[in-house]
């Protein structure tokens, strides 16, 4: 059967706009094909989060080089907004607090946007409190959490448990998952891979970000990439992160050279 | 200084006697001429403001002290006009400042005795003579407010409250504008019993020029409610002084919002007298273009245990101003005060707007809580960015940002329903105003 190529980046270079002299990204090659989880590893300061960034749009950065698709279509010249309606998501590292905003009226405006984007009819009301009600259910998030303020005074693991319903009730074709274990002990993060696990499906294409492998022992990937510099060093299978989290990068590091 | 205070005071005595001239004292007789011509002495001593008077010193109120008012355009079909629609209320409805009987409800209400001011001199009200006027005197140090005096002496019409019960039915004052040339003064007085509660409403554009004074003296464990929201139309200019006075374990609370105008100074002077008081005062204003906006408030804590708090935001576009002036003076016997102010400013598409905020503490009070913060600040893009990645448009996620910088003084709402209907109110405004 041939795969889908869900997300397909080639030779991608990027760097800062306003110090056009930090080149972050050198020469990106990767293409992440539907149904298939992607592990990118790598030390820090290597561009992974900057690779995150440059593709879900964010202000910041120029992209000198190379070329992101999603489904086969250009993405790069697409706002944030249109990139989510295309079925971009990104769970973020530090998932930013919106005093004011009820993660209610957050998801439910959210979710409407991308409907209207595309095209549909927005979910009625009651529609979409079952849908929440259910996901966050099954994420252990208390429906109390749902009518705070956008990750305003949440916990770490909320946080994070927070971003995945938002994936959830979103239904993007292609998450991009930046440190997402960052900060939580192992009851929130096997919570948190529980949650990306059930949304794995043939449709949908994962790029999980992250500097340790303990998350891939509940997320386990079909694919691990080691990045360094800029640039994708090394490809390999689930095995790639457990060398990793033996020896360290500096071995894979030093035969890359 | 002397020197200067005497050149001050004749180029204030001046503005007034210009005002005057063009003014004559409403027929009454009785008492309410006594407190009119008492109010006239006060004024005449004190002077109109201008613009060399440190509280004027960020807003000139020339437009609201000279003899005559511009006209301002007349607005067709308000899109605001539907405010408080859907709150269960008793309608008071002013036509250019005057009482319309037949566009109001009737004013009988249990718990509440409500009479038209310019009817007042015909009925003995003895609660009402001993409370017209007085705290808005009261309220004349130690910053004087001749504005308020003003309207005192020529106020025309207005309502007179006496809460005695528990009323849960808001009152609801709306202000309608017909004549484009309207130069109107109205003044409200409100006096709850002790443990009663009532909920005023306030709403409409009033008139070219709107001068009100609402006087409020919240009995012991009464509670006031109070939600207003001054009109869209662009070029009103209007002042509004609350005075308000405070019992042992009584509640004011009062939320304003403002969309517009060319001109608007609202001013609150209140005192908590009895321990255990609260006092919370609260505005969001909207201004896009040639937009000034006053807040100028003055809360002091006379008895102990007591909690104010001051919530201002302002977001402001298109080379809009907005001023804060805001004071909390704790004298020596309020100890365990809880007092809170904060002022803050959002600024859309570009620096052309302006805040100037001058917060104040004066304590006298060595066992105080006393905090007060003022911001300046554009929409923060890492906010922005995470609803845009969500799949917002940049307007939609842009305009969800300034209701939440607003929702701290909407919150200031106690009533759930009223709350909503301010914040449809104001989403509609933002719809509007966006590009």
């Amino acid at each position: 059967m041939e795969e889908t190529e869900m997300l397909e980046i080639k030779n991608l270079h990027a760097q800062l706009e306003e110090d056009p002299d930090v080149k972050i990204l050198n020469g990106v090659n990767l293409t992440v094909e539907a149904g298939k989880v992607h592990a990118i590893m790598g030390p820090n300061g290597s561009g992974k989060s900057t690779l995150a960034y440059v593709l879900s749009g964010r202000e910041g950065y120029e992209v000198t080089e190379g070329s992101v698709s999603l489904l086969g279509e250009d993405i790069l010249e697409m706002e944030p907004e249109e990139r989510a309606a295309a079925g971009m998501f990104l769970a973020f590292q530090y998932p930013v607090e919106i005093p004011g905003v009820g993660n209610m009226t957050f998801l439910r405006t959210a979710v409407n946007a991308q409907r209207k984007a595309r095209g549909q009819e927005e979910m009625s009301s009651t529609e979409f409190l079952k849908a929440v009600r259910d996901k966050a259910k099954t994420l252990k998030i208390e429906p109390e959490m749902l009518k705070r303020p956008v990750n305003t005074g949440f916990s770490g693991g909320e946080k994070k448990r927070n971003e995945i319903l938002q994936m959830a009730m979103l239904e993007p074709k292609m998450c991009i998952l930046d440190e997402t274990d960052s900060g939580l002990d192992v009851d929130a993060m096997k919570l948190v891979a529980d949650g990306v696990n059930a949304l794995r499906d043939a449709n949908r294409g994962f790029l999980v970000i992250t500097h340790y492998q303990r998350l891939l022992n509940h997320i386990v990937p079909d694919v691990v990439h080691i990045m360094s510099q800029g640039r994708i060093v090394k490809t390999g299978g689930a095995e790639l992160a457990l060398e990793v989290e033996e020896n360290g990068y500096a071995d894979i590091l030093a035969e890359a050279k | 200084m002397a020197l200067r205070r005497e050149v001050l005071l004749k180029a204030r005595q001046e503005a007034a006697s210009a005002r005057l001239d063009a003014l004559t004292l409403p027929a009454g007789g009785g008492w309410i001429t006594r407190a009119r011509e008492d109010a006239l002495t006060r004024l005449r001593a004190m002077g109109l403001p201008t613009r060399r008077d440190e509280y004027w010193k960020f807003t000139d109120p020339a437009a609201l002290v000279a003899p005559a008012t511009d006209s301002a355009e007349l607005l067709g079909e308000d899109p605001d006009g539907t405010v408080f629609d859907t709150i269960d209320r008793l309608k008071i409805v002013f036509v250019d400042g005057e009482f319309d009987a037949d566009a109001s409800d009737d004013l009988a209400a249990e718990g509440l005795e409500i009479t038209r001011l310019a009817e007042a001199a015909r009925h003995d009200l003895h609660w009402a003579r001993d409370a017209y006027g007085l705290l808005e005197a009261e309220g004349q140090a130690p910053v004087e407010r001749p504005l308020a005096a003003l309207n005192t002496a020529f106020a025309t019409d207005g309502v007179l409250i006496r809460a005695t019960g528990k009323v849960s039915r808001p009152v609801a004052l709306h202000y309608l504008r017909k004549d484009g040339n309207a130069d109107a003064m109205v003044h409200h007085c409100i006096k709850l019993e002790p443990g009663s509660e009532m909920t005023l409403l306030e709403s409409g554009a009033a008139a070219a020029r709107f001068s009100q004074v609402l006087e409020v003296d919240v009995g012991d464990g009464a509670r006031f409610n109070h939600v207003r929201t001054q009109g869209r139309d662009h070029e009103r200019v209007s002042n509004s002084n609350l005075f308000a006075r405070v019992g042992e374990g009584g509640v004011l609370k009062s939320f304003t919002l403002s969309a517009n105008g060319a001109l608007t100074r609202n001013e609150a002077f209140i005192t908590l007298n009895g321990r255990d008081g609260v006092a919370h005062i609260a505005g969001a204003a909207l201004g896009d273009g040639a937009f000034h906006h006053d807040d100028t408030v003055f809360i002091t804590h006379a008895a102990p245990a007591c909690e104010s708090r001051q919530v201002y935001k302002k977001v402001l576009r298109g080379g809009a101003t907005g001023v804060f002036q805001g004071k909390i003076l704790v004298k020596q016997p309020a100890q365990l005060t809880d007092g809170y102010q904060i002022s803050q400013a959002l600024l859309l598409g570009g620096d052309d707007s302006q805040f100037l905020a001058k917060p104040e503490l004066e304590i006298y009070a060595d066992d105080v809580k006393c905090s007060h913060g003022s911001t300046t600040g554009e929409i923060d893009p890492e906010q922005l960015f995470y609803l845009r990645s969500r799949g917002m448009p940049e307007e939609e996620a842009s305009a969800l940002l300034v209701l939440a910088f607003v929702a701290e003084a909407i919150e200031e709402i106690e009533n759930p329903d009223l709350a909503e209907d301010v914040r449809t109110h104001l989403a509609g405004w933002l719809d509007r105003h966006r590009g």
